[in-house]
Formats: structure tokens, C-alpha cells, sequence
């Protein structure tokens, strides 16, 4: 009969093909649901995973959208590596855009204009502290109250939710603006530069490349990222060396929560340009299977990133051309994890035929 | 005093989702899987269910094919935790993600469609008691059910050979898989139940809480009821009192919003996310009281043989 078994060593090339093969059965699932609703499958499958890749204008937006999806995700590998479940990326990115957006707010409508080169780190660094403060709730909790980060990152999303709300609907309602709940746009000079012209992708994008690296220079040259990685993969062996367990989680959240919130800013400060309701469309979700399938490696985020961006907008060019629903998208990112994280099972288990009539596990 | 009966009829009325959220996802902790993709279950039974009943006519149906709904998810997830070892918050992440979009994706032809007229329901002559007529009897069957089942549950636990199993299996595998008991089944079984209980859970707010569907209905109660299992420390009878408490907490926001009472709407739809998180941290603090009562292999994967 079939069985399980451990491998000697977890195989690096299942590593890296788990990915690629999940995102073909992954496919073959769409297909499978484009038939089942009546689609041509072939010309959908082309809509979701090529047509965002066709021309210039196409890639600029999926680069965009990669952006916080990649910023948001190097923060997280951080955590999952040092074993800590922050999976409230979304509400911090959340208070990042309050803070970033709060503060070019502010400056907007006292009349301040700052040269770029001050007033946007300025909106980036409020980001920041915005998703910072967030998870540091979530630090303390775990810390100081034993209280699960899973839980508690979670529960926070649905109150940066609210907070963002209460802001928006009360006192940073624009009042020019047909009292819609949304602030007014920021000033010029807080836009994020363009990257390409006639194109909305911004210098986000090479921000989040340069965190990449600098995420992979802490994890893998640096003693404090060893210590986090040994953390959060033996913890017992981390105690012995002497390793601050406490110290990981707090370092591990407030890094993540910082770039959770820097993307926000991004966002805010990039394509959106003002506050409002909608910021949140699920890319700190989004953000945690770009994680896994870039295999928790700052490089393979931005890969994974890019995937993640491209099935998100081949999904809305599947709403307007074949009418299907936008939740396709959705579907396909959870079905994308789900069969990855089934694949993964392979980088260090076996099958193995065996005819021994042992007892069967 | 009529206004007090009131408050614990709607209390019980709106805890009665995270009280069969909390009792199946209780049973599926005991025998030692944590499942995280509660809400996405809870999603995609509710529109299961809506679909049901629209379609039928029937309640009952809906409810059967939520819970249908919620064991085939809670399955998936056990065949690849248990039996193929995956990282269980991992894939009950990827469970309640895959779970809203596949609700938001089915779901999308039934917004704004609305089920035929709901029926009041009352127990005949307990109704009619002051005070606690209104109070406790006259509520949808599946309150009591609810209450059946914490009782049923708690039964079946504490005083029944395979409820003891059960709970063995929650706190060390290795003697039962010794003893030649068929581990990984029993867990699977564990994990199906819990996800059929969530499921009913789901059906509770799309047929009679809401009664509508739209995207994301059950508004993070999957992740409240998981909160609500740690609270109850993992007993069936604290679970049930816990998810009226929160139950009460909805509602007395809700009340205050109606009164136009003048704290911002916001703030106030906040109030059962922040009780949670507050309620969570106070019950985490006493690291040891928590050890002693969860089940000791809570999370962790079983691999026989190895």
C-alpha cells in the first residue's frame, strides 16, 4: 500500500517545484469551474493568467498592485519564520493608511507644502508607526497576557476597520465633498513620483524591491535574524543558546506591523490620493499567500507578489469581459494556498509502495 | 422589566451562532486539531443553507445542507492536516480564505433575495409565563437545540467511553495509537463534526440572525467562537454562557445604536471585536490555568511510527 514516509533530508527541488505545481492544479481547478459555469476555459484561463501580462499599460497595474502585496509580505515572512502567526497585516496596513493618510491630510488642509523629498518619507514613516503601534497591541498582548496573536491580529482588523470608518464618516469627512464619506485628496506634492509615464505604478515599487533585500540581507546576515529563524524552528534550542523568546515576538510584529502600515501609506499616498472606506481589499490576506508561495524567502515574495497580482487583476478582467463574478479571484488565491500547502507536504515526506503487512498507519 | 426579558431573549437568540460555532470547534480541539478556517465553514454553509431554503422552502433542509457543507470543508481540512501533516494554522487560514471567496462566488445570485416569510415561534403556555415566557420561550428550535447539544456534548465527553477516548487523544495520541485505536480517523470524525456544527452556525445567521445573504455575512464570529473555545477553557458549559455573554454584547450595541445613544456608530460596532480581544488577553494571563485545562496536544501534528 501507499504510505507516507520522512524523507533523510527535505528535498530542495520540491521546495521550489511545489509552487509551480500547485499554480498548475490550481489552473486545472479554474478550468474545470469555467466549465462548470458554462466559459469557455481556454480563452478564461488566457483572461486570468496572461492578459494581465499583454502590454505595458496591463503590467504597470500588476506591478502596482504587487507593490503593497510585496511590502506587506516580507514583513510577514519575518513572523512566520520566527514562528509568530501575525495574520492582521490587513488591519495594520489599515492604521498605516490612517497615519500616513492622517498626516497628509493634516498637512493638505493646514496649507503646508513640503518639498517631496521631506514630505513623503514624512507620510511613510506616520505609515509605519500607524501599523507599528497596531501590532504592537498585539506584542504586548502576547507578551505581557499570553494571549494568542492569531486571535488577537485578527479581531484588530475588523477595529482598524471601524477606526477608519469613524474617521472618514466624522472629522476627516472632506466638507467639499458632497458629504461623501471620504477626505479630501491629498496635495501634490505627497503623490508618490511616477515611476513610468502615463502609468499609475509609483517609486513603491522600487521601495519594495529594496526592502526585499534588506529583509534578506537581517534574515540571513544578521545574528538578530539567526536568532529569530532558530526561534521560531527549534524553540527549545533557541532557550538554550540564551535567545530572547520575548524579545522575537516583539520584534517580529513591530517589524511586520511597520511595513504592514508603510504599504498602507503607499497605497494612500500612491493610487488612492485621499482616505476613504474601501482602502481594504483584502490585500493583508492576499499579502499571507504571497508569503507561502514565495516560500517565505524575500525573493520568492516578489515573485509570489507579482503572481498574486496578476491572478488578482486577471480576475477583475474576467468580471468585465465574462461576466464572471468577482469573487472568482478570491476563490482561486484560497485554492492557490490550500493545494500549495498540500504540495509542500512533499518537501520532506515521501510516498513510499510498501508491501510490509505491518500494522498500516 | 420587560425590557430585561427582552435583552436576554435577543442574548440568546444572537448567541446561539457562536454557541454552535464554540461546541463543535470545542469537540475538534478536545481530540487535539486546531482549525482555523471556522469562519470561512461558517460562510460557505451559510449560503449553502440560504440556497437550500430558498429553493425549498425549508428550514430544516437549509440547515441540513449547512451542516452537510461545513463537514465536506472541515473534511478537506482534516484529510490534509491529519493525514498529510500540513501546518495546521496554515491550512486553516487557507481554509477560511478559500471559504469566503468560494461563499462570495456562490453567493453572488442570492443578495437581496429574501426567504419567505419568517415564522414566529413560541413554546405553547410557557410562552404566555410573565417574564420568562418572553425571556426563554419563544425563541427559533434551533436555540434549543443549542442547548441540547452543550448538554449532549458534555455527556458525551465526560461520561461515555468514547468521549474519554476522545479527550486521550486531545492530551497524548501515542497511548491510544498503542492500544490500537484507529487515531487519525477518530480525529477526522472530531474535525467533521466540528465543521457540520460550525456549519449550522452559518445557517443560524443566514436564516434566521440576518435572514439574507451578502459577502462576508458572519462578520468574523468563526474567529470570535475560536476566542470563545480558549475563554470556556475548552468546556462545553462555559462555551454555551460565554457565547450568550458575547451574544449580549452584540445586542447591547445594537440597542444603543437604535436609541441613538451619542457614541459614534463606529465605536460601538467595534464593542464585540474588542471584548473579545480584552476577554482573550484576561483569560490567557494565567499562563498555567491555561496549560492545565488545554488539550495538551492541541496544534500538533500525530505522525505514527515515526
Amino acid at each position: 500500500m501507499l504510505r507516507l514516509e520522512a524523507r533523510p533530508v527535505p528535498s530542495q527541488a520540491m521546495a521550489l517545484a511545489s509552487p509551480i505545481i500547485a499554480l498548475v492544479l490550481t489552473a486545472a481547478v479554474a478550468a474545470l469551474i469555467l466549465v462548470g459555469i458554462g466559459k469557455d476555459p481556454v480563452s478564461g484561463l488566457q483572461i486570468i493568467f496572461l492578459e494581465p501580462l499583454s502590454n505595458r499599460r496591463q503590467i504597470s497595474e500588476v506591478l502596482l498592485k504587487a507593490t503593497p502585496l510585496i511590502v506587506i509580505a516580507v514583513g510577514l515572512a519575518v513572523c512566520y519564520r520566527a514562528n509568530v502567526w501575525n495574520i492582521g497585516a490587513e488591519g495594520q496596513f489599515l492604521m498605516g493608511c490612517v497615519g500616513g493618510g492622517g498626516l497628509a491630510l493634516w498637512l493638505t488642509t493646514q496649507g503646508i507644502v513640503l518639498p517631496k523629498l521631506v514630505g513623503i518619507p514624512l507620510v511613510l514613516v506616520a505609515g509605519m508607526l500607524g501599523g507599528l503601534l497596531w501590532a504592537a497591541v498585539v506584542a504586548l498582548l502576547r507578551d505581557r497576557f499570553n494571549a494568542n496573536e492569531i486571535l488577537v491580529s485578527l479581531m484588530l482588523v475588523y477595529v482598524a476597520q471601524q477606526v477608519v470608518n469613524a474617521l472618514v464618516f466624522g472629522p476627516w469627512k472632506d466638507p467639499k465633498g458632497f458629504n461623501m464619506p471620504q477626505t479630501a485628496l491629498f496635495h501634490a506634492s505627497l503623490h508618490l513620483p511616477p515611476l513610468l509615464e502615463r502609468t499609475r505604478l509609483h517609486i513603491g515599487f522600487v521601495i519594495s524591491l529594496v526592502l526585499a533585500v534588506l529583509a534578506m540581507l537581517f534574515l540571513f546576515r544578521t545574528f538578530r535574524g539567526f536568532q529569530l529563524q532558530v526561534g521560531g524552528l527549534a524553540p527549545a534550542a533557541a532557550r538554550y543558546a540564551g535567545f530572547s523568546a520575548r524579545g522575537a515576538v516583539w520584534t517580529s510584529l513591530l517589524l511586520s506591523g511597520a511595513l504592514a502600515g508603510m504599504a498602507g501609506a503607499m497605497e494612500v499616498a500612491g493610487p488612492i490620493r485621499q482616505v476613504t472606506p474601501y482602502l481594504s481589499t483584502g490585500l493583508g490576506f492576499t499579502a499571507i499567500i504571497v508569503c507561502f508561495v514565495g516560500r517565505l524567502h524575500p525573493l520568492g515574495i516578489v515573485a509570489g507578489g507579482v503572481l498574486l497580482s496578476v491572478m488578482l487583476i486577471g480576475g477583475e478582467l474576467a468580471q468585465s469581459r465574462l461576466g464572471l463574478p468577482n469573487a472568482m479571484a478570491s476563490v482561486l488565491q484560497g485554492l492557490l494556498l490550500l493545494i500549495l500547502l498540500a504540495c509542500d507536504t512533499f518537501i520532506d515526506q515521501r510516498l513510499r509502495w510498501s508491501r510490509s503487512t505491518g500494522p498500516a498507519a | 422589566m420587560n425590557e430585561t426579558a427582552l435583552l436576554i431573549n435577543t442574548a440568546l437568540a444572537s448567541g446561539t451562532t457562536l454557541a454552535f460555532a464554540a461546541l463543535g470547534l470545542l469537540v475538534n480541539e478536545r481530540a487535539g486539531v486546531l482549525n482555523l478556517g471556522a469562519e470561512g465553514m461558517m460562510l460557505v454553509a451559510a449560503v449553502a443553507g440560504f440556497a437550500v431554503a430558498l429553493t425549498t422552502g425549508s428550514d430544516t433542509l437549509g440547515f441540513a445542507a449547512a451542516a452537510l457543507a461545513g463537514a465536506a470543508l472541515a473534511a478537506v481540512f482534516g484529510l490534509l492536516v491529519i493525514f498529510l501533516n500540513t501546518n495546521q494554522y496554515a491550512t486553516g487560514l487557507a481554509l477560511s480564505l478559500f471559504g469566503y471567496g468560494v461563499s462570495a462566488f456562490l453567493g453572488v445570485s442570492m443578495v437581496g433575495r429574501t426567504l419567505s416569510a419568517r415564522e414566529t415561534h413560541a413554546v405553547p403556555v410557557l410562552s404566555d409565563l410573565p417574564f420568562v415566557g418572553p425571556a426563554l420561550f419563544s425563541h427559533h428550535p434551533m436555540v434549543y437545540v443549542a442547548m441540547g447539544l452543550t448538554v449532549a456534548i458534555a455527556w458525551f465527553l465526560y461520561r461515555t467511553r468514547a468521549g474519554l477516548l476522545l479527550r486521550a487523544i486531545g492530551e497524548n495520541p501515542e497511548p491510544a495509537h498503542a492500544l490500537g485505536y484507529p487515531v487519525r480517523l477518530i480525529r477526522l470524525a472530531a474535525v467533521c463534526v466540528g465543521g457540520a456544527l460550525c456549519g449550522l452556525a452559518g445557517a443560524y445567521v443566514s436564516l434566521v440572525t440576518a435572514p439574507l445573504w451578502v459577502e462576508g455575512l458572519t462578520a468574523g464570529r468563526g474567529w470570535i467562537a475560536l476566542a470563545l473555545t480558549v475563554f470556556a477553557t475548552w468546556r462545553p458549559a462555559r462555551a454555551l454562557l460565554g457565547a450568550y455573554l458575547f451574544g449580549g454584547v452584540t445586542v447591547l450595541q445594537m440597542n444603543l445604536q437604535a436609541q441613538g445613544v451619542q457614541i459614534s456608530s463606529h465605536l460601538l460596532t467595534m464593542m464585540p471585536y474588542v471584548a473579545t480581544v480584552i476577554v482573550l488577553a484576561l483569560i490567557s494571563r494565567n499562563v498555567a490555568f491555561i496549560r492545565l485545562n488545554m488539550p495538551a496536544s492541541l496544534g500538533k501534528p500525530f505522525r505514527p511510527g515515526s
